[in-house]
């Protein structure tokens, strides 16, 4: 438009334009716009259902990580009653990561909480919008002839493809959003399944990468701590029997 | 004149605001340019502000295309440094 020089804008707009013509169809009907919104719809409807699946999976692995935070505290606790600091520590070692873990996943979750409702907000404007062309196409057919009416509806139809391409980038940056998390998610899944044991009886002597990397992330200070805070406890306590320490399911 | 906030909707604004939006949009986009992030967060939150501030929300069943468009609120300063050297958020 004459006048406007805002830079933000009309590299947005040009663009925004390009897309809208790449969608014009020359054959175009006055039915064709509105069986590409109720498509476009679709695609929305599609694309929360995605960040909804990722968002469940992230609060899985959210569950599962505060259920290891249990055990492995138990698991510490089970090992300093039987005297085996080494094993206390690195069980405390490990809950320490699966803490710092679990507080990141809580970011994720709510980051894709919002664009879930950002996706949805869209999808409403949108749907509208498209409500709104749906009544306008027929009160336009029934007043003007053929060839003005393709001209009003094609006006019209602008103000909703606009919309669409906005849907279009939010669902745009959504995905992206998602397709990281997925992807730190699968990792997540890894450093879970080599972080915590089962029984930790069968731990060897040696330390794997994982405890390495854990003292490289120089996190013994916050563990020496904890491990100070279960000495007292079990010393007021009094200690376990050794036949319990095992497989640490039961709980302290 | 249509002012659209992307992945929020469309204003309906005074065309004697022209000006002060292009003000607004281009001390935004300078400061993106020139790398200067907590000067574009705030030149950028001024402009979404002024146009909320401004203008009047279109109604659901107005069907109008917009003379400006503005990137979401929530943009990334990255986002805002791709939007020029790079596709940006709307790839070509």
């Amino acid at each position: 438009m004459p006048g406007m020089s805002g830079r933000f804008s009309t590299v947005i707009k040009a663009k925004i334009n390009r897309l809208l013509d790449k969608a014009e169809d020359p054959g175009e009907t006055l039915d064709y716009s509105y069986q590409a919104q109720l498509q476009n719809l679709q695609n929305v409807k599609k694309g929360i259902a995605d960040v909804v699946t990722a968002k469940k999976r992230l609060q899985m692995q959210a569950e599962k990580l505060e259920q290891n935070v249990v055990k492995l505290d138990t698991q510490a606790r089970q090992a300093l009653s039987a005297g085996k600091e080494d094993l206390a520590r690195m069980a405390l070692e490990r809950k320490t990561i699966a803490q710092t873990e679990l507080q990141s996943l809580d970011t994720q979750i709510s980051e894709l909480e919002s664009q879930q409702q950002k996706l949805t907000d869209s999808e409403q404007r949108l749907r509208q919008k498209v409500e709104a062309f749906r009544t306008k196409k027929e009160v336009i057919k029934a007043q003007y002839n053929a060839a003005e009416a393709q001209v009003r509806i094609s006006e019209a139809a602008t103000g909703v493809g606009e919309e669409m391409a906005d849907v279009g980038l939010a669902m745009q940056r959504a995905m992206d959003k998602t397709e990281q998390m997925r992807a730190r998610a699968g990792a997540v899944e890894e450093l879970e399944a080599a972080g915590t044991f089962d029984d930790i009886t069968q731990l060897g002597p040696g330390e794997d990468d994982i405890d390495r990397q854990l003292r490289e992330l120089g996190q013994s200070g916050q563990v020496e701590d904890e491990l100070a805070r279960m000495k007292a406890e079990l010393g007021s306590g009094g200690s376990a029997p050794q036949g319990e320490l095992g497989e640490g399911k039961a709980g302290a | 004149m249509i002012v659209r906030i992307m992945g929020e909707g469309q204003y309906r604004i005074d065309d004697a605001d022209r000006d002060n939006l292009n003000e607004l949009d281009n001390a935004a986009v300078a400061a993106a340019e020139g790398g200067d992030e907590t000067a574009f967060l705030q030149s950028f939150a001024a402009l979404v502000e002024h146009v909320r501030e401004v203008g009047t929300p279109l109604g659901d069943d107005e069907l109008e295309g917009s003379d400006v468009l503005i990137p979401p609120a929530d943009i990334t300063f990255a986002e805002a440094q791709h939007e020029f050297t790079g596709e940006g958020l709307i790839p070509d």
